[in-house]
This record gives structure tokens, C-alpha cells and sequence, in this order.
């Protein structure tokens, strides 16, 4: 099989060693190891096109079904000249939540990333300015984390309440 | 340096003396929504700009995890309340797509109708509030009338101007009426007027033009590394059109056009925006002459979809599957799997990242907000241009701080 007929998947096991690959609904996902995450990201956008980063999202698995890890890193990728999509995915587990950076490559994951990182806690090694996107810089917890309760831990109702005169 | 200190001895300035800094927002009628950007000046030169969001951050994505896939329709409405029909699409094209679902053709037509007009009226708010800021007021006017007839368009169909909240899984909660159809009509029949005045007013207008053409220059390379989809990476060269290249829902049915530029500056975008306006008006004129008959929900057997009070009360199918659906403990079935799908929304591609747990709440509904990932842009394009061109480029930009913040 030629290199140019080689699907992006065939490519990358070829490259990469072997990977979990599955298929839902016409989507298909591939799972990296956290290591060589850059390496695969490297290779699916120097030469296999893709060279649009849709989204970066994370799931948080917690008592979810059958999951063995903690959190799923979701990398959607589209090539604009070909039209195909691929999703990558990375699982990480607690203590280690860092993770390769990939504005390097993508210079629009910078606020993706961020973003992971307000919600989700999980740390992107290279990323030039990790800060907090929505959330103050001041806030201590990960609100998209499924421990984190819906009406959160009190950030609202501790504030001070200052009255007219008192101000 | 507080004010106590002594004064440097040095009466010569520093390079650093001639920068100051200015608060752009939170509260700033030239932002239209809830943002903030920390502009560098040196005199009226933007060095830098640093924008900060946050304001209007509600949690939208943590309630999806605790509102069913109808329930949630309502929210996506909010996040960008400029188009909030094409949220609900979008949204609900992933839930289908997850529980595997081929809606209506009729339902398809109805939907894409409602998308197109959503489309219409976002970029006549784009281009609308863009001309307000640039100077002109007549233009912002023409635009505002015309949105005003897509939105008694949406309370005729559901009873609700701004957020309709029209989709349901595998369907639609309303189907148009006679009088919706004559009202779409008559909007066809009357907007390209409109149009060719709006592009009267602004297109070879000195003062828009001036400000507008050279300003905030996005180069196609760019643009899709920084991810921006939609009619800013078209301005820019990109042919990426998802109506096109992805064709969902029945947009493989019209005849219509791809709107591009190759400039990238914000006049292109406003450009675009108005071109892309005249084929949306086609592919609306195509599908309300051609919607076809049947149902606009899928049938009872899916289990999907609430069935019609007459099927309730005089079929045991249509009794069996109105109590599935509305008992707690029951509703959809879902499996454990995970799903992407998105839409050309008027603002770029819009999707939704949907993990379904078994149950009829989804485990985690991720938005992919096009005005976040273009606001990730503002600072570029604004570096080296005046204060005053600010608002122009966030105007080409459409930046809703409701999708931004979530």
C-alpha cells in the first residue's frame, strides 16, 4: 500500500505502534498514549492534512460505566481540503493530569486549552499562558468536574453582603 | 508606582511613559454584550490588547449535564440569542446523531427554513450593529426593520420572538401554518429590496469604507490555524462551508453559493456577510415552495417523540409511548457512547459534543462556541490599527459574550 492510499489511521499505527481504534456513528477515534500525543498531533497535521483544530474538550469519567480512567481529552481534527474528520483521544488519570501543549502546532488551542484548564484542572505542558479563561482567577475548584456539585460549594452565598449604609 | 513616591529624578520620559493603558468594557455600549479587553495604548496606537471574559459565564455546560436532551433546547437557545433556532438544530443534530435517528424530510425542510431565516437575521445584526459603530445609523435601521419580520416569523410559529425553542428529538415541536408559509412568502418577496438598499447605503459608502477596508487583515493560513470557521475564515479564502461540504438536513437539495473573499480585512467580512444573506433568501425561496408532506415528528414506533393527544387517547402505542417519554425513570434510551456533530451556524461551525450514559440526561454536552474561538483572534487583528477601529473589527467579528462566556 502506498503512502498516498494509506488511510491517516494506517498511517499513524505505522508510525506509532499500535492504537485503539473505533468507529460510532461514522466517527473515527483513535486513542494516543499521553506520551506520544505531539508525535501523532505532529504527523496527522505535517502530513496528513489535518489542519484544522475543531475543538478541545475533556471529559470527566467518574463513576461512569465501565471507564478506567478518570478524564478523556477530546482532540476533533478536520482537514479542509478533504473534508475528513478524526477525533483523538487521551486518558488520563489521576495524580498526573499534564498533558502535551499543542498551540505549537494549532495556534487556535490556546483558549481550548485554557478552557480544559479552568473546568477540568488538567495541566498543558508548553502552553504560554495557562491561566484561567472564564472563571476568576481567584476560584479554587473545577466546575465540570462531576464531583463539583451543580449549585457549587457556596462561592455564591460567602460573599460579603455589604448594605447601603455600610458601604 | 503609588503616588507617594518621589518623582524619578529624571525629567527625561521613558519609551514605557508614552503607553496607558484603557479599560474597554465590561460596560461599554460599542461591545453590545458583556466583555472586557484591556487595550495598550501608545496615544491613539493599540499596542496590545488584552481581553478578558468571563462576565456573563452561567454554567450552560453544567446544566446540560442535568437537564434531559429536550430540556436542554431551551438553554442552547440563550447561548447565541442572535440565531437561537440554529442552536437548537445543532444541538439536536447531535443528539439524533447519537441515538441514531433519521428525522422527517418534511421536518428536514422545516428546519432548514428556520436556520436560513436564523442566519439572515443573525448577519442582519452582524452588518447592522457594525454600521451603527462605524457611523451609520440609517443602515442599522434597515437592518433592525427587516430582523423585526424574521422575528414575528418565529412568534408565529411558536409563539415566542426571541427564543423559540422549536426542535424536539426527532422533530419539531410546531409545524408551520398556512399563515407562517404566506409570511415567509411575503418575506422573500420584500427582503431583497431591503438588501439592495442596505448595499446601497454601505458597500462604496467613503466614511464605512475608510474605516473598514485594511482594517484587521486575517490571512487564510491563519484563519483555519487559529480555527476560525465560518464567514471570518471565508472573508479569508477559506471554501469551508459545512452546508456544502457536510451536507446535513436537505441543503444537498438547493441551489445556492459558497460566499468567499480572498482580502481578510473587516470590510470582507461584512462583504460576505451580505452575500451570504442573498443566498440563504434562495435557499429559503427553494424550500418553502417545496416542503413536503407527511409528519414532522418520526413515528410512534422510535419512541422519541410525544405522540399526538389523538394517537394517546385511541391507539395502546401512542398510550405506551406517551408514558414512556414523560415518566421520570424512563424517557430515552441512550447508549453509552460519545458523538460530535455540527452545523454552518451564522457565526462558524457550531457543534456539540455529546457523551450519552444510558440515561435520558446527557454526562457531558460540550459546545464548540464560534464566538470564543474567534474572540481568541481580536488581539492581532487589532495590533497596529487606532482606538477607533476597536469597534469595527469586533463588529466584523460578531462576537456574542452569551456563547462566549457559556
Amino acid at each position: 500500500m502506498s503512502a498516498d492510499n494509506m488511510t491517516a489511521i494506517d498511517a499513524l499505527k505505522a508510525r506509532c505502534g499500535d492504537m485503539p481504534v473505533s468507529e460510532f456513528r461514522g466517527d473515527r477515534r483513535v486513542v494516543v498514549a499521553k506520551d506520544k500525543l505531539l508525535d501523532v498531533m505532529s504527523l496527522l497535521k505535517g502530513e496528513r492534512g489535518f489542519d484544522l483544530l475543531v475543538d478541545v474538550t475533556c471529559v470527566d469519567y467518574l463513576n461512569y460505566r465501565d471507564a478506567t480512567s478518570r478524564f478523556g481529552l477530546v482532540y476533533l481534527l478536520a482537514n479542509t481540503a478533504t473534508n475528513e474528520r478524526l477525533t483523538v483521544r487521551v486518558y488520563l488519570d489521576e495524580p498526573d493530569l499534564t498533558v502535551a501543549s499543542m498551540v505549537p502546532l494549532w495556534a487556535g488551542a490556546n483558549w481550548l486549552e485554557r478552557e480544559v484548564f479552568d473546568m477540568f484542572g488538567i495541566q498543558f505542558d508548553g502552553h504560554p499562558d495557562l491561566r484561567r479563561i472564564l472563571m476568576p482567577e481567584e476560584f479554587v475548584a473545577f466546575p465540570l468536574r462531576k464531583d463539583y456539585p451543580l449549585q457549587g460549594r457556596g462561592e455564591r452565598h460567602n460573599f460579603q453582603r455589604l448594605t447601603r449604609s455600610e458601604a | 508606582m503609588s503616588i507617594a513616591e518621589p518623582i524619578a529624578e529624571s525629567s527625561v520620559a521613558r519609551e514605557s511613559d508614552y503607553v496607558w493603558t484603557l479599560n474597554f468594557g465590561p460596560q461599554h455600549p460599542a461591545t453590545h454584550t458583556t466583555l472586557r479587553i484591556v487595550l495598550k495604548l501608545d496615544g491613539e496606537r493599540v499596542i496590545d490588547a488584552v481581553p478578558d471574559i468571563g462576565y456573563l459565564h452561567s454554567g450552560f455546560e453544567k446544566t446540560g449535564e442535568h437537564l434531559n436532551y429536550n430540556q436542554y433546547v431551551t438553554i442552547t437557545d440563550r447561548m447565541n440569542y442572535i440565531s437561537p433556532v440554529a442552536n437548537g438544530v445543532a444541538w439536536h443534530a447531535a443528539v439524533e446523531k447519537l441515538l441514531d435517528i433519521e428525522i422527517t424530510p418534511r421536518c428536514k425542510y422545516l428546519r432548514t427554513i428556520v436556520a436560513e431565516l436564523a442566519r439572515i437575521s443573525d448577519h442582519l445584526l452582524c452588518t447592522g450593529a457594525m454600521g451603527l459603530d462605524t457611523g451609520a445609523f440609517t443602515f442599522f435601521l434597515y437592518a433592525f426593520y427587516q430582523r423585526e419580520v424574521i422575528y414575528d416569523i418565529f412568534e408565529t410559529i411558536s409563539g415566542q420572538r426571541f427564543h423559540p425553542s422549536m426542535t424536539r428529538v426527532g422533530g419539531l415541536a410546531y409545524d408551520f401554518t398556512p399563515l407562517v408559509i404566506e409570511k415567509i412568502r411575503t418575506f422573500v418577496k420584500n427582503f431583497p429590496q431591503t438588501l439592495d438598499d442596505m448595499e446601497r447605503l454601505l458597500n462604496r459608502n467613503r466614511i464605512f469604507v475608510d474605516r473598514t477596508k485594511g482594517v484587521g487583515l486575517l490571512s487564510k493560513e491563519r484563519a483555519t490555524n487559529m480555527s476560525a470557521t465560518g464567514p471570518i475564515a471565508r472573508a479569508s479564502g477559506v471554501t469551508r462551508d459545512l452546508r456544502k461540504d457536510e451536507p446535513y438536513l436537505a441543503y444537498a437539495d438547493f441551489d445556492f453559493q459558497v460566499c468567499c473573499s480572498k482580502v481578510g480585512d473587516c470590510f470582507a467580512r461584512y462583504y460576505v456577510r451580505m452575500a451570504e444573506m442573498r443566498e440563504s433568501l434562495k435557499i429559503v425561496a427553494q424550500a418553502i415552495e417545496n416542503i413536503p408532506a407527511g409528519p414532522i415528528n418520526v413515528g410512534i414506533d422510535e419512541r422519541m417523540t410525544l405522540p399526538t393527544k389523538s394517537q394517546v387517547y385511541q391507539t395502546i402505542e401512542g398510550t405506551i409511548t406517551h408514558f414512556e417519554l414523560v415518566m421520570w425513570n424512563r424517557g430515552f434510551v441512550v447508549p453509552s457512547e460519545e458523538t460530535y456533530a455540527a452545523i454552518e451556524a451564522p457565526n462558524g461551525e457550531l457543534g456539540f459534543y455529546v457523551v450519552g450514559d444510558g440515561s435520558d440526561v446527557a454526562y457531558r454536552a460540550r459546545t464548540r462556541p464560534p464566538s470564543f474561538i474567534h474572540f481568541s483572534l481580536f488581539p492581532e487583528l487589532i495590533r497596529g490599527h487606532t482606538l477607533s477601529d476597536v469597534v469595527a473589527v469586533l463588529g466584523s467579528l460578531n462576537i456574542i459574550a452569551a456563547e462566549l462566556d457559556r
